[in-house]
C-alpha cells in the first residue's frame, strides 16, 4: 500500500519536476498543493513508514539526477573531451553545434539521437542547449573543457540554481550568449556572479521566480553588466503588483 | 445537542480505567430533559457550565488515575519540564553554529538509530551575545595554511549541497541567501609576494581564485582605486557571505528533528574527578574527568546535574570560562595546568551605511591589505563595513556598545580612499559582536586538553567560525565517534601547539 503511495508520489513529483518550469507565471498564484500530495503529508504525519518510504523515494530521486549527470570519464578516454561532451549533452536530452558546422545535433521526444556526432574528431562545441534538461552543478563537469563555447541555453532547467551559476567562470572568456530564463532556483545572489562572464553579449533573465524585486535587480545587473543586452519578460505582473503595493 | 453528542463520543473513546458504561448512564439522564430547557432558553447557560466543569473533572481524574498507575513518571513535586535529562551520552555546551553543526554531525554519524543521546546546552535562547548571529557571514577560501583551505572547499561544498544535509521532510527547503559574490584581496607591494605565495597554497588544494595586476583590476572593477595596490586576488568561485540565522536555524531544526535533545541553560559547574599522574620528566599531571555537568536553569535557582560521558566545549568567545572552572590555567608555575585556554572575547564592530552610488551588485566582499573590508547588503544600495582595531587599542569587551568614533577615524578614510564613491554615505546602523579570538594565533581549537580527558574542544576560530562550522562539525563528530580524523586531517590544531606556544598563524596580507 505505502509503496504503492511512494511510486504515485515519485511520477507526480518528476511530472511535477518538468511542469514547474514550464508554468512559472501560474506557480505563484497556487496556494494549496493539490489533493494527492496533502493526502501523503497527512500519512506521512502519522506513519513512520509512509515517511520513512517517501524520504527514501525523494532521496532515490535526487541520486537518479546526480546519475544522469555523472562525469562521462569513460567515453572521454575513449573518443576525447569534446565528443563526451557532445554525449552528454544527447544524453540529457539537449542539443548542440560543433565549431565550423551548421548542423545540431539534438535528442529526440523519446531520447533517440544520431550517432554521427561520433565522427567529428576534435571538434569543439560552439552551442549548447539544455533547455528543460536536468543537467545540475555535477553535470557541468562535463562541459568546463568547451573553451570556445559562444552559447548556452538553460532555459527552464530545474536543478539549474545559484552554485551552477557560480561556476559558469570557467567560461568566463568565451561565453557570449546565455539564457537562464525559468529557472525555479536561481535568486538574486547567484546572478552576481556573472560579474565574471565580462564577454557577455547577451543574456536573457526572463521569468525567475526567485529573485524579489525583479525591476530593480534588472537595472543593477544592466549596471552590472554594461555591454551586455539583457533580457527580462514575464515580470510585468509582479511589478504591477508592486505598484498597487505602494500606493 | 451536539455538545451532547460530543461529550458522549468523548467518554466513550476514553480508554481506561473508568468503566465507561457506568460514565455514560450517569451522562443520559439528562438527554430526557433537553428537549424543554432547549425551548426554555434560560437554562441554557448553567448546563453548559456544568456539563463544562463535568468534563475538565472527568479529565483530571482519568489523568491522576493514569498517573497513580505504575510505570508513570508522575510524582508528587512539581518538575520543570524544561530540564535537562539527568543522563546523557554527549553534553555540547554552546547552541551556536559550531555547537549545532556537532550535534548535527554526531546524529548522521551514529552507526545505530538513537545511538548517541545528545543534549546541546545553551545559556540564551535569543542569541543576544553570540557571535553567529552577529557575524558578517563570508565565506572565502583565500587562506594561507592548507587546514583552513580545505576546511572552507569542504564547507563550500556542503553549503552547495545543503538541502540533502540540512532538509528535513515536509518543511521548507533550506535557503541560505547565499550570495555568489566572491572575495577580492588587495596587495601592497610590502605583501603582494605574500599574496602569491598564498594563491599557489589555495590553488594547488583545488580553490579557483585568480591574480589581477592593476590595470586587470581597474578593467574588472572600475570603482575601485589602484593607486597603491600592487596586486589583486579576486575569488571566482564558492566565496561570497550568507545568512547566518538561516545557517544555524537549518542546523538546529535538522539535529532535533534527528533526535537531538536542546536544553536552555547554563553550565556553571563541572563535578570531576583528578587522577594524579606522573609524565616522563617527573611531573605531576592532575587528568580530570568530568562526571557531570551542572546546567543553571534560566532566571531560577534551580539546577539539574547531566551526568554525560563526553562534554564538547563549543562556547564561543567564552569557552574558557569553562575551563576555569577545571581549574586550568590556575595550576602551579609551569605546568601544563597553568596555561590558560587562550581564546577570549574581542569586540569588533560593524557598520551599516548608505551610499547610493557605490558599486552596487558589483561589489565582492572587498579586504584591503590596510585592513578595512566591506560588502554589499541588500540591493537598497546599503553596505557593511568594518576593520580590526590594532591590538594595542582594542575595546572594552564588558559590553556590545558600538563606538562611532571608531569608523570615523579608522574606516572610512580608507574606505573613502579605496573607494571614492564612498565619500558620500550615511552611517544607517551599526553593531557590536564578540570574536570567539584565539590569542596565540587566531585559529580554531580542535581536540581534547591533555589535562581534561573527556572535553572536546571546537573554539577560537576568531572571525572564520562560521563560514567553517560544518566543515568543524564533522571533523569534531569523527573525533569523538571513530577516534581520529578520517576525512580532514586537523591534527595540526589540536593542543599540541598550544602547550608548546607554537603558533600556527595565518600568513595574512593583512
Ligand atoms: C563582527 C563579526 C564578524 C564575523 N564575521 C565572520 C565572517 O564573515 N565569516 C565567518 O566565518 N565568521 C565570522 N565571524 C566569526 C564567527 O561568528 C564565529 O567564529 C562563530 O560564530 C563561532 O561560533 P560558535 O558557535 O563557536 O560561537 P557562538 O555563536 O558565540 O555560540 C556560543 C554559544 O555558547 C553559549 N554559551 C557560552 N557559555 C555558555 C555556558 N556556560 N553555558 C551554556 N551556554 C553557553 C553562548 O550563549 C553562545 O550562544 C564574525 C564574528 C564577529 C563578531
Amino acid at each position: 500500500m505505502a509503496a504503492l503511495f511512494s511510486s504515485l508520489h515519485r511520477c507526480c513529483q518528476r511530472l511535477a519536476l518538468l511542469r514547474v518550469a514550464r508554468q512559472l507565471s501560474s506557480s505563484s498564484s497556487v496556494s494549496r498543493p493539490p489533493l494527492h500530495r496533502r493526502l501523503l503529508r497527512f500519512l506521512t504525519q502519522r506513519f513512520y513508514d509512509v515517511e520513512e518510504l517517501l524520504e527514501w523515494s525523494v532521496r532515490m530521486k535526487k541520486e537518479g539526477i546526480q546519475k544522469k549527470n555523472a562525469y562521462y570519464g569513460f567515453t572521454e578516454q575513449f573518443y576525447g573531451s569534446d565528443i563526451a561532451a557532445g554525449h552528454f549533452v544527447l544524453n540529457m536530452r539537449g542539443g548542440f553545434r560543433y565549431t565550423g558546422q551548421t548542423d545540431w545535433f539534438r535528442a529526440n521526444q523519446r531520447g533517440k539521437f544520431n550517432w554521427d556526432f561520433l565522427t567529428y574528431k576534435d571538434t569543439p562545441l560552439e552551442e549548447v542547449d539544455m533547455s528543460y534538461t536536468v543537467i545540475n552543478y555535477r553535470g557541468l563537469d562535463n562541459l568546463v573543457g568547451q573553451q570556445s563555447l559562444k552559447t548556452l541555453s538553460l532555459r527552464g532547467c530545474p536543478e539549474v540554481d545559484d552554485w551552477f551559476l557560480g561556476r559558469l567562470h570557467v567560461f568566463q572568456n568565451c561565453l557570449e550568449e546565455l539564457d537562464i530564463s525559468h529557472c525555479p532556483q536561481i535568486t538574486t545572489g547567484g546572478l552576481a556572479a556573472l560579474r565574471n562572464l565580462k564577454g557577455l553579449r547577451r543574456l536573457d533573465v526572463s521569468s525567475l521566480p526567485g529573485i524579489s524585486c525583479p525591476g530593480l535587480v534588472i537595472i543593477l545587473l544592466e549596471e552590472m553588466l554594461p555591454h551586455c543586452q539583457i533580457t527580462a519578460t514575464g515580470y510585468d505582473h509582479n511589478l504591477k503588483q508592486q505598484d498597487a503595493e505602494k500606493m | 445537542m451536539s455538545a451532547w453528542r460530543r461529550l458522549h463520543v468523548v467518554v466513550w473513546k476514553a480508554p481506561g480505567l473508568l468503566a465507561s458504561r457506568r460514565v455514560t448512564e450517569q451522562l443520559t439522564w439528562p438527554r430526557g430533559h433537553l428537549a424543554l430547557c432547549q425551548s426554555l432558553s434560560t437554562g441554557r447557560p448553567l448546563r453548559n457550565d456544568f456539563i463544562k466543569d463535568l468534563e475538565a473533572q472527568l479529565a483530571a481524574m482519568r489523568k491522576k488515575a493514569a498517573d497513580a498507575l505504575p510505570g508513570s513518571s508522575w510524582s508528587p513535586f512539581e518538575i520543570n519540564p524544561n530540564l535537562p535529562p539527568e543522563r546523557a551520552d554527549i553534553v555540547i555546551v554552546g547552541g551556536g553554529v559550531i555547537g549545532w553543526s556537532i550535534a548535527y554531525w554526531l546524529k548522521e554519524k551514529e552507526r545505530v538509530p538513537k545511538g548517541v543521546k545528545v543534549i546541546v546546552v545553551e545559556k540564551d535562547p535569543t542569541y543576544s551575545k553570540a557571535s553567529t548571529v552577529l557575524s558578517v557571514g563570508g565565506i572565502r577560501q583565500q587562506f594561507s595554511l592548507p587546514e583552513n583551505i580545505q576546511l572552507s572547499l569542504a564547507s563550500a561544498q556542503f553549503m552547495r549541497n545543503i538541502n540533502v544535509h540540512l532538509g528535513v521532510l515536509n518543511e521548507d527547503p533550506v535557503d541560505l541567501q547565499f550570495n555568489h559574490s566572491g572575495y577580492l584581496f588587495l596587495a601592497s607591494e610590502d605583501v603582494a609576494h605574500i599574496m602569491e605565495e598564498n594563491y599557489k597554497t589555495q590553488s594547488s588544494l583545488g580553490a579557483k581564485v585568480s591574480l589581477l595586476s592593476p590595470a586587470q583590476l581597474k578593467e574588472k572593477f572600475p570603482w575601485v582605486n589602484t593607486d597603491d595596490v600592487a596586486l589583486a586576488s579576486y575569488g571566482l568561485e564558492n566565496e561570497g557571505w550568507f545568512d547566518p540565522w538561516t545557517l544555524l536555524n537549518a542546523f538546529k531544526r535538522k539535529a532535533i528533528s534527528m533526535g537531538v535533545i536542546q536544553c536552555f541553560g547554563e553550565v556553571t559547574d563541572f563535578k570531576y574527578t583528578v587522577n594524579v599522574l606522573k609524565s616522563p620528566d617527573g611531573e605531576f599531571l592532575g587528568c580530570r574527568r568530568i562526571k557531570s555537568v551542572k546546567v543553571q536553569m534560566p532566571n531560577s535557582l534551580e539546577y539539574q546535574p547531566v551526568q554525560c560521558a563526553i562534554v564538547v566545549n563549543a562556547a564561543g568567545a567564552f569557552s574558557a570560562k569553562l575551563t576555569e572552572m577545571l581549574g586550568i590555567g590556575s595550576g602551579p608555575k609551569g605546568s601544563i595546568s597553568d596555561i590558560p585556554l587562550p581564546v577570549e572575547p574581542r569586540k569588533r564592530f560593524v557598520y551599516v551605511v548608505h551610499c547610493p552610488d557605490g558599486p552596487g551588485l558589483d561589489s565582492p566582499m572587498l579586504i584591503d591589505y590596510s585592513g578595512i573590508y566591506f560588502r554589499r547588503e541588500g540591493l537598497g544600495g546599503n553596505y557593511i563595513a568594518g576593520a580590526s582595531p590594532v591590538e594595542a587599542e582594542e575595546p572594552d569587551t564588558s559590553n556590545l556598545e558600538v563606538d562611532h568614533q571608531f569608523f570615523e577615524d579608522k574606516v572610512w578614510p580608507s574606505l573613502a580612499h579605496r573607494v571614492p564613491a564612498f565619500e558620500n554615505l550615511k552611517v544607517t546602523g551599526a553593531w557590536a559582536g564578540y570574536y570567539d579570538y584565539n590569542t596565540l594565533d587566531q585559529n580554531g581549537i580542535i581536540g581534547v586538553h591533555p589535562l581534561i580527558t573527556n572535553m572536546y574542544f571546537a573554539t577560537g576560530f576568531s572571525g572564520h567560525g562560521l563560514q567553517h562550522s560544518p566543515a568543524v562539525g564533522r571533523a569534531v563528530a569523527e573525533l569523538i565517534l571513530d577516534g581520529n580524523f578520517t576525512t580532514l586531517d586537523l591534527q595540526e590544531f589540536g593542543f599540541t601547539r598550544i602547550l608548546d606556544k607554537e603558533p600556527m598563524l595565518e600568513r595574512n596580507i593583512v
